[in-house]
């Protein structure tokens, strides 16, 4: 199938792009990389009347080192985010959540910031975002504002951008010399997750100081294992704390699995997760 | 209606296309570069990929529109970035290791294969697997596909078919 018919702008700066928002108001919707809009728009479970293309905003892609951060631009191509070694020496996290996103085509296509935007809960990089406390900058009307990571996911599909803004880079604290792992756990080798569990420790020798776990389709967003983080951090062995790896969560049930199916996984992938980010 | 100006095949093209028109379908109905063909329309089998500005895409989730201004080459135009035979290099290969059935998925495979080989020269076999992870064959070919993409980094393949 192909989309509705719409109408197209493709501003080169982001002041023009949000000044076709305020235009055209709900009827336009954000063209990223297009690699889950597009599908939608196919498949005709949307249809804007407008469509604004940030594509060929140059400002928006790259990624810099910021101090105690680094800055990834919201129109950065997953396979650009993946090979750069900024990523791969302070955010290893986003590195490893990266190299098995999807498949390599939509890797070269699909955006960064389009992805976290998306919202999907099954998305990748919602998970490891949220366990490296990441910031969400987003452009609006009346000048930029940043969003911690923990009030940018609302619900599914559904994010603190307002109808009238961008999201235009995403701030990550560097994570140097952390430990990383993503354990994804599909069906299709390149399908969204069932559950996936986010890792990153801080430590040598297996040993562990520091640490924080995302969960990727544990819930109608992207959610923090606090008590598995908590015990392990107490010092409790990773098999007991794993076991709490699905504590405030409330995953779906679908064709995929029961809601208690992914709970049993969480913890499993959990336990995976943390043993391979701690070197063990 | 849209302008738009592309290089597809080494040749500049200029058209007005409708905003909502995929990349894949310019290519067939405008250009009639029906090699490259369109499988499963929901950009999971890849069948549709073409390389845009050097890098492997799925031509059925890109709007024409986006193209504009890029460099695209189609299975059509592969043989003439290669300077050496009527075939390039990883055609070729397909052909002497049989890495088809049907046929329907070769046309994005061998352009993903393309890609991966730019990227990894001599790639595993396992990364070959990984690289192709987005290319379906409804006939479970694989197995000779990728002992072609072997024999086009120069591998001798140690699988049999």
């Amino acid at each position: 199938m192909i989309p509705t018919a719409f109408d197209y702008v493709a501003p080169t700066t982001v002041e023009d792009a949000l000044s076709a928002l305020a235009t055209h108001g709900d009827d336009a919707k954000i063209l990223a990389g297009g690699q889950s809009l597009l599908p939608v728009l196919r498949m005709r479970l949307n249809a804007p009347e407008v469509v604004i293309d940030l594509g060929k905003i140059e400002s928006l892609r790259g990624v810099r080192d910021d101090g105690d951060a680094i800055v990834i631009g919201a129109m950065t191509p997953h396979s650009v985010v993946g090979s750069d070694p900024l990523v791969k020496e302070h955010a290893l996290l986003i590195h490893r959540a990266v190299e098995h996103l999807a498949d390599e085509q939509i890797r070269h296509r699909g955006t960064f910031g389009g992805a976290l935007a998306h919202a999907d809960p099954a998305g990748d990089l919602g998970a490891p975002a949220l366990a490296l406390g990441s910031s969400f900058v987003i452009a609006g009307p009346g000048g930029t504002r940043t969003v911690p990571a923990d009030e940018f996911f609302i619900d599914l599909f559904e994010t603190a951008i307002g109808d009238d803004e961008i999201l235009t880079e995403v701030r990550i604290p560097k994570h140097t010399g952390w430990g990383a792992h993503y354990e994804k756990f599909v069906r299709v080798a390149h399908q969204w997750p069932i559950v996936a569990v986010a890792a990153t420790v801080k430590g040598s020798g297996g040993s562990i100081e520091d640490v924080a776990i995302g969960l990727t389709n544990m819930g109608s967003t992207p959610l923090r294992a606090r008590a598995a983080e908590d015990a392990l951090r107490g010092g409790q062995d990773l098999a007991a704390a794993a076991e709490l790896a699905d504590q405030d969560t409330n995953p779906p049930s679908d064709l995929n699995g029961e809601s208690s199916y992914r709970r049993h996984l969480a913890k499993v992938l959990t336990r995976r997760a943390v043993t391979a980010a701690a070197g063990g | 209606m849209t302008r738009i100006n592309l290089t597809v095949d080494g040749a500049k093209v200029a058209d007005d296309v409708e905003p909502r028109m995929l990349l894949v379908q310019y290519l067939r109905e405008k250009l009639g570069k029906t090699g490259t063909v369109i499988g499963c329309d929901t950009s999971n089998c890849g069948a549709c990929t073409v390389h845009l500005d050097g890098t492997s895409v799925k031509s059925c989730n890109v709007l024409a529109v986006q193209a504009d201004g890029a460099t695209v080459t189609t299975i059509e135009g592969l043989a003439a970035t290669y300077d050496g035979g009527e075939l390039h290099p990883v055609q070729e290969s397909f052909r002497e290791c049989h890495g088809l059935q049907c046929g329907f998925c070769t046309p994005g495979m061998i352009m993903q294969s393309v890609a991966l080989l730019n990227d990894n020269p001599t790639p595993t076999e396992q990364e070959i697997r990984v690289g192709l992870e987005g290319n379906l064959c409804r006939c479970t070919g694989y197995h000779n596909i990728v002992k072609a993409v072997q024999h086009a980094s120069g591998q001798a393949s140690e699988m049999h078919a």
